[in-house]
């Protein structure tokens, strides 16, 4: 069977696009050292399509990721690949989708469901808070809700309304569920591979707005990463900052521009939202004794405020000023024209790492 | 797909027609009581629609427009099912339905505030009775029945509510639960289904098992009419008749009815997307044959209303109207300050907080700071 980069490598060729750097040797060999240079889209459907292949099991799901490969390509090749009973278009209904992804699961399947845009997932809320994250405590243990919902969530693309939102607050407050998003390509393939694994309902939350950002060397063969660990993005000793998902990027920005004032932050990228990765946040607390949050999603009540509580609890003797939390307004997300000023971005990341550091 | 399998070719005697694809009056056909200034200010309405349509598209392709959703082909449908409603009435449409907006009352320059990233062309004018477009799909029917339920128990008898979906939406819950309340509470809605065939990348046949979209009436016990969607005058005459019949039903009417109007999305679903991926364009000749503007033009033409004359005077309007109408959006500004306005009734503390430390960064950096690129 072919890899999934062998299939981006024909598309590519097919189109006669030489600017995506295929490494074509490293394509032709596929030993478990082969890297492609994937972005974080093609990432996960290099997950998808790599999982699939090895496991009959796991089936796709949802509006448009058929035929269309997904309104963002994120399930490109899989249709042609694994045929349409393997990856669906289904009609356009939400809690359908989940309700059914919760009937497969039970049924012995391995659905990964894709919602199109994290602000449609609504309908599905239901299905999800209700039944998929009870299933097990419900059950006393005797059965679960194996399966993966996937959808892009986040702002910066000028995109329509509703097309923008960061509701992971919503999830994260529901137990039962994960929550999971990546920051890189590299970690895309790994998280969303032992979601798929996991036998627990996983939350897959995709930055959209760097789906295309950059490219990364990503294995061709299979790997996991924990679906409860942090990655420490950079490490510093004046303050540590939190954040995960789209925000990774401007974060780290911030961090090489706050170095040249004299202010060495750490960055942690959370990767896992929930379970919270607690030990890496106050493991780097208390080597920093300063904190900074930077969310997308709206403050009151955000995933900020879990972890300001947490070092609280766990760190309170390190503190050395108020954690900040440098999020979304507690607005909704404007329309385009407005959304530079309502995303956290560089600028007001590095005012609140001054604020905290110069408490 | 080709399309000669496509539900609105498999059987034309199953719905109502006036026109023909040339613009003639079918045999045994009514036309609808329309003056002649009706027909021509429907038929500059249609013109008017065509043109916008391609003028946003090229607007979104020089990136003066953020994504937008074509109507090409749909807009007969559009412009007559506003033209049946009575002023009063309200209208709920998606976030196709500019053309449907603007004849029951929104401004050009509103239709394309939003596609600037402005909100203020979501705001519902004094005396316009339109609802802001609905994005996520199938919601607003529910809402829609709920209005008009109110305005029968508030015994406002001269009001009807239309409510626009495509037919993706009648796969959601949203839109069996609004017409069930519908006919349960006997409201004065009519629910026009604008079947176009293809919700992005899935066709109907994917959509459902049900022959028809229309039939699903049948289900909740209202009434229903299949319609062609191509065709202004039948719509129109199909519209006019259900919001008389919401407003005044006679004995053992219903007031609620489903239209299913027969449609085909020529062109994408929205300017991000790419139709050529998922769709054969084989069906696009047979469609464009029956193409809404030139339908109505032609039988304009050939009872002598329409002229090359009145025809260019026509176009040359409408392009000075859209020409007006971009040079206001483009002139738009945005104020930080919105989006903290609107929010509640009054600003709590916290959101004046925000505002004020928005207020203080924008001051001390200047805006240009805001727009670095975030990834």
């Amino acid at each position: 069977m072919s890899s999934y980069a062998d299939t981006v490598r024909e598309n590519v060729e097919a189109a006669g696009d030489e600017t995506v750097s295929v490494n074509q040797q490293e394509l032709h060999d596929h030993s478990a050292e082969t890297l492609s240079e994937l972005t974080l889209v093609e990432a996960v459907a290099d997950a998808l399509y790599t999982e699939m292949s090895q496991d009959e099991r796991i089936m796709v799901l949802g509006e448009d990721v058929g035929r269309n490969g997904g309104v963002f390509r994120a399930t490109d090749a899989l249709y042609d690949e694994f045929g349409d009973h393997r990856v669906v278009d289904t009609p356009l209904a939400e809690a359908g989708i989940v309700g059914a992804s919760i009937g497969l699961a039970l049924s012995g399947m391995r659905p990964v469901a894709e919602i199109q845009f994290m602000g449609f997932v609504y309908p599905a809320f239901d299905q999800l808070v209700s039944h998929a994250s009870r299933l097990r405590s419900r059950t006393h243990g005797q059965s679960n809700a194996p399966l993966v919902v996937r959808m892009p969530y986040g702002g910066g693309i000028r995109a329509p309304e509703h097309h923008s939102e960061s509701k992971e607050a919503f999830f994260v407050h529901e137990p039962g569920l994960k929550v999971v998003t990546p920051s890189t390509p590299y970690d895309a393939k790994g998280l969303l591979t032992a979601a798929i694994r996991d036998p627990d309902p996983v939350i897959f939350l995709e930055p959209k707005l760097i789906y295309r950002a950059f490219r990364e060397e990503v294995p061709e063969s299979s790997y996991e990463l924990p679906l409860d660990e942090a990655a420490i993005r950079r490490e510093g000793t004046d303050i540590s900052v939190f954040t995960w998902g789209s925000m990774t990027r401007p974060t780290l920005v911030a961090a090489e521009e706050l170095a040249e004032e004299g202010i060495d932050c750490e960055v942690v990228d959370l990767r896992s939202l929930s379970p919270l990765p607690i030990d890496t946040i106050v493991d780097s607390f208390e080597k920093t004794g300063r904190g900074a949050v930077v969310h997308e999603a709206p403050k009151t009540a955000g995933v900020g405020a879990e972890i300001a509580a947490t070092i609280q609890e766990e760190a309170l003797l390190y503190q050395e000023a108020p954690i900040q939390r440098i999020a979304g307004y507690d607005a909704h997300m404007p329309l385009h024209a407005l959304e530079d000023f309502y995303l956290p971005q560089a600028l007001r990341i590095k005012e609140g790492v001054r604020d905290a550091v110069e408490f | 797909m080709n399309a000669h399998s496509s539900v609105y070719e498999q059987d034309s005697n199953d719905r109502l027609q006036i026109l023909d694809p040339d613009g003639n009056v079918r045999p045994d056909a009514e036309v609808p009581d329309l003056s002649e200034a009706e027909l021509l200010a429907m038929y500059e309405a249609l013109v008017l629609a065509r043109r916008f349509d391609r003028r946003a598209i090229s607007l979104q392709r020089q990136g003066r427009l953020a994504t937008y959703a074509p109507m090409t082909g749909q807009e007969g449908s559009q412009v007559a099912t506003s033209y049946a409603l009575d002023e009063q009435d309200w209208l709920f449409p998606t976030y196709r339905d500019h053309a449907a907006k603007h004849v029951h009352g929104m401004s050009l320059t509103s239709l394309l505030a939003p596609l600037r990233g402005y909100r203020e062309g979501y705001a519902i004018p004094d005396g316009v009775n339109v609802m802001p477009e609905y994005i996520p799909i199938a919601t607003q029917i529910p809402q829609a029945m709920g209005m008009a339920w109110g305005f029968k128990l508030q015994g406002q008898q001269d009001r009807a509510v239309l409510c626009h979906f495509g037919d993706g939406a009648t796969s959601e819950g949203d839109f069996h639960e609004g017409l069930n309340f519908a006919g349960v509470f006997d409201v004065p809605a009519v629910f026009v289904c604008n079947n176009n065939q293809w919700a992005i990348s899935t066709p109907v046949e994917r959509q459902t098992q049900s022959e028809t979209l229309a039939q699903k009436a049948d289900a909740y016990g209202i009434e229903s009419v299949r319609v062609d969607g191509l065709d202004p005058l039948a719509v129109y005459q199909a519209t006019r008749g259900a919001v008389r019949k919401a407003k005044d039903p006679g004995p053992g009417e219903g007031r609620p009815t489903l239209i299913e109007s027969l449609q085909y999305r020529f062109g994408a679903h929205t300017t991000s997307d790419d139709p050529t991926v998922y769709r054969p364009d084989d069906a696009a000749e047979y469609y464009r044959e029956r193409d809404p503007v030139d339908r109505l033009r032609g039988y304009l033409t050939n009872e002598g209303i329409l002229t090359d004359e009145r025809q260019a005077t026509i176009e040359k309007r409408v392009d000075d109207r859209i020409q007006t109408a971009v040079e206001e959006a483009e002139s738009l500004e945005a104020d930080p300050d919105d989006i903290f306005e609107h929010v509640y009734d009054e600003l709590p503390r916290r959101l004046e907080d925000q505002r004020e430390e928005l207020r203080e960064l924008r001051e001390k950096y200047g805006d240009s700071a805001f727009s670095e690129v975030l990834e």
